[in-house]
């Protein structure tokens, strides 16, 4: 990996802030103030349609990107370039190679995920796909082909499984990531398949999993077997990764290789299950998860029915329950992977969106809760788009 | 030949249900379908040229799996979405 460089911490966000709302039957997008305090919620975009993430490309700050399907018809990603006032498809979206005839080819479900490329990249966009598949645009998410070699190669085949491998609604490929001081080092995550790296822009990727835990029984340097739910980057030091598993909470520190979990710090009785990771947008001790029940027959819902967010000041050494705000029993819902993110005012906002289709909002790092919308359908992603310096 | 276009696709017809066509067989027609409505066809077929699993194709009444069939000026090609739950 790349030798370790300074962190660079950005300065904090003043302008207002737009919440990108991705749910099983259409997007939202709730406005803000500059002071985040009122929100006004739009009209849905694509009412139907299943929106797994919707990204506004924070380079320039115009290209808005969502990745679409609906029951019926096959996946695409549609453009924005007006905040959401018109839109246009992509004229290729992701597709897997079609293979000669007699041989079984994949083909993609779903786009799941998007990133927008390096800085010094403008244009670029990366994509992971349900059954797993990674893939790039370089001309702003106008078409899309397949990126690198992991698609087709047996040894990622293999570890990626079949689509009965994956989970109840198809295996993913998700949190790409890219390091800020270069464009040519790169990590994804595959539910299940693992974690991986390149340094040298895809070109070649290494399996990134030591010391991460597998369900009892299996073989933890067997990738088939790794379930990544999300993995984050510090922005203000790349070099520190936090990661929420099937099987844990971790936090990685370049160059080391080896995860450790964190997770061991959380309390017993709420345990370290959950699907989003979130990082602090300054500071690389403090985090935050949403634990869900992983007990028994795995309900997916907050432990007890108490909803609670837990952050760390300490890089994972104990954690903080906070709950301020939140119903305080009788509250089944839980948070998706793409749907827990942070903006990067001072003090960090930090929102939410529930199964239940409920968006909460904290301006207080998580100190207190308010729910800024209701009766959505259930949220898959919630991303924030800040708008204006 | 007419393709008759479910409401999910019509975004791509602007609101058109009946659709004038030619082509000598299915996937001819479906590709001057894309040619006209660009997009339109990925949402309907996959990427190794087979058709969605919630998508139905009709030539005259008769469900159709081969885009290779050959069609005639006079047939009529149906174009169903299938129940894919709520």
């Amino acid at each position: 990996m790349p030798r370790p460089t300074k962190p660079t911490v950005r300065q904090p966000a003043t302008g207002s802030v737009a919440l990108l709302i991705g749910t099983r039957k259409g997007a939202f997008m709730l406005r803000g103030d500059r002071a985040r305090r009122t929100w006004k919620l739009s009209a849905p975009m694509f009412l139907g349609h299943i929106v797994h993430h919707m990204v506004l490309d924070p380079r320039n700050r115009r290209t808005l990107l969502m990745a679409a399907s609906t029951g019926h018809l096959g996946p695409t990603i549609f453009r924005s370039t007006d905040l959401g006032k018109t839109w246009k498809e992509t004229s290729k979206p992701p597709a897997f190679p079609k293979l000669p005839e007699g041989q079984k080819g994949r083909v993609v479900d779903h786009v799941f995920w998007l990133t927008p490329g390096h800085v010094s990249e403008a244009g670029t966009w990366y994509a992971g796909t349900s059954p797993q598949g990674l893939f790039r645009s370089t001309d702003d998410g106008v078409t899309w082909e397949p990126f690198s070699y992991i698609n087709d190669d047996p040894q990622y085949r293999e570890w990626m499984g079949t689509v009965q491998d994956g989970t109840p609604d198809g295996p993913k490929l998700h949190s790409i990531l890219i390091d800020p001081r270069n464009p040519s080092h790169l990590y994804f995550a595959m539910s299940g398949g693992g974690v991986h790296e390149s340094t040298d822009g895809g070109k070649t990727f290494a399996s990134l999993i030591e010391g991460l835990d597998v369900v009892d029984g299996f073989d933890p340097a067997t990738g088939t077997f790794h379930d990544p739910h999300c993995v984050r980057l510090c922005p203000s030091n790349p070099d520190r990764l936090y990661q929420q598993n099937h099987c844990g909470i971790y936090r990685l520190d370049r160059p080391s290789d080896k995860w450790v979990r964190i997770g061991k710090n959380m309390p017993k009785k709420v345990g370290d299950i959950g699907f989003p990771m979130v990082v602090h947008p300054r500071n690389l001790d403090t985090a935050w998860v949403f634990p869900m029940d992983g007990a028994t027959v795995w309900p997916r819902v907050s432990p007890e029915g108490k909803p609670a967010a837990y952050m760390t000041r300490n890089a994972g050494r104990s954690w903080t329950r906070q709950d301020k705000g939140f119903p305080r029993s009788n509250a089944w819902w839980t948070v998706k992977r793409q749907a827990m993110t942070a903006d990067a005012h001072e003090p960090v906002g930090l929102y939410f969106g529930t199964t239940s289709g409920e968006v909460w909002a904290s301006r207080t790092g998580g100190a207190n809760w308010t729910c800024l919308a209701q009766h959505l359908p259930e949220i898959y992603s919630v991303e924030v788009a800040e708008l204006r310096r | 030949m007419t393709v008759s276009i479910p409401a999910p696709l019509r975004s791509y017809t602007a609101g058109q249900s009946d659709i004038p066509a030619e082509g000598p067989s299915l996937e001819a027609v479906l590709a001057r379908l894309d040619h006209r409505y660009p997009g339109i066809r990925f949402r309907i077929i996959t990427e190794q040229d087979t058709i969605r699993r919630h998508i139905r194709i009709f030539v005259n009444g008769e469900q159709v799996q081969n885009l290779a069939l050959p069609v005639r000026p006079e047939d009529h090609i149906h174009i169903v979405c299938a129940l894919s739950g709520g």
